[in-house]
């Protein structure tokens, strides 16, 4: 009997606008058919958060847009506009 | 005192200022690259208290006290962070073969708000090839405020650079810039050394000044390709790094301004017009 477990994907986008292109990528794979890891890859696995649900990935979190905090207006830290996707994929239990 | 002819133009010290990192490839003599893998292999390397000058750490005979004091090498440390810095700390990294997992993403030590920096070099004693890992860099990454870990979430950007290269290379980086041991998937242990230095001066024009008012340039036009026709200073502080964001990548201009302005004491000094757009707050008023 198969059982579902879960893919995740985190892509960092240019803005915003989830067509916008990616800049950065993590996976994490709950099948435990893959491995991933700090610098293993130098290609994005797609152009654009648009292309990841073109692939069935669906989106579960959308970044927050929120002003930056009273002087600090300038100031450059964690990427801003993280979306996080989701497969679920079966695996034989 | 180090000879003018070590000391880094301004055009690689504004690379410097830009992007975090210089790369020297196989700077260090073979001969010398062989006896430090002798001592990381009989008992590694003796390190000196935090705080100690630099001149008075690793004493001869040693191997890595050979390259420290190597001209071209007090010719970098000069212009970064000026003479006899002190000894922060050094560390030998060793990635055992076929490890399963890299570093995980992050910047060292905690987060630090200075704008006076803190260099580490990195020194490569052997040929690291792809499939062994190097460390990774993520270029221009050095002014984003971050504490150590908190960026371990980031597997890959855009335009990361895996230190490939010969026996013999140098990595000189900011203290600040992310960065992660990749896996090592040889069957041979990797080795990386790395050293942090404190500046006990000021640091201001440190390194060879003689070309940095004609690498300064003027006022240009902006938004037309003559604003990076030349590669002055302003065009090279202007270009962007692959993982940026839109406006992010505008503000890290910003960042790597006021870095230029402390490290010359120009407090004019702009690229693209960004941030003296910002300081214009006229307070004269017309006579009513």
């Amino acid at each position: 009997m198969s059982q579902l477990r879960q893919k995740v994907l985190i892509l960092y986008l240019a803005n915003s606008a989830l067509d916008s292109e990616v800049k950065g990528w993590t996976h994490y794979d709950g099948t435990g058919r893959a491995a991933h890891t700090t610098g293993d890859s130098d290609r994005p696995p797609y152009s654009s958060g648009l292309n990841a649900l073109l692939d069935g990935w669906r989106v579960i979190q959308f970044p927050q847009l929120n002003p930056p905090y009273p002087g600090l207006e300038y100031t450059t830290s964690f990427q801003i506009y993280e979306y996080i996707f989701e497969k679920l994929e079966a695996i034989d239990g | 005192m180090v000879d003018k002819k070590y000391l880094l133009t301004t055009a690689k010290m504004a690379e410097f200022v830009a992007r975090g990192f210089l790369r020297f490839d196989e700077l260090v003599p073979d001969e010398i690259n062989r006896a430090v893998m002798v001592a990381f292999d009989t008992g590694g390397i003796e390190a000196a208290p935090a705080g100690t000058p630099l001149s008075h750490c690793y004493p001869e005979p040693s191997p890595i006290g050979a390259i420290l004091r190597m001209p071209e090498i007090q010719g970098i440390i000069h212009s970064l962070v000026g003479p006899d810095p002190l000894f922060d700390h050094h560390a030998i990294h060793v990635r055992q073969p076929r490890e399963g997992n890299a570093q995980g993403m992050h910047g060292d030590s905690i987060i630090d708000t200075r704008m006076h920096f803190d260099i580490q070099l990195m020194y490569f004693p052997h040929e690291v090839p792809l499939e062994m890992g190097g460390t990774l860099l993520v270029p221009g990454s050095q002014y984003r405020r971050i504490n150590e870990m908190d960026i371990a979430r980031y597997q890959n950007f855009a335009g990361q650079i895996p230190m490939v290269c010969k026996a013999g290379s140098l990595l000189a980086l900011h203290h600040g810039v992310w960065h992660c041991g990749r896996q090592n998937n040889t069957d041979r242990k990797r080795y990386m050394y790395k050293i942090r230095l404190n500046p006990v001066v000021r640091q201001y024009r440190l390194w060879n000044t003689d070309d940095l008012a004609a690498m300064n340039g003027g006022p240009k036009r902006i938004f037309t390709r003559e604003h990076n026709a030349v590669a002055d200073v302003q065009t090279i502080l202007s270009r962007g790094e692959a993982w940026y964001e839109d406006g992010g990548g505008r503000l890290e201009i910003i960042n790597r301004v006021k870095m230029w302005r402390f490290l010359t004491g120009d407090e004019s000094f702009d690229v693209h017009y960004w941030l003296t757009r910002l300081e214009n707050m006229p307070e004269v008023r017309l006579a009513a």
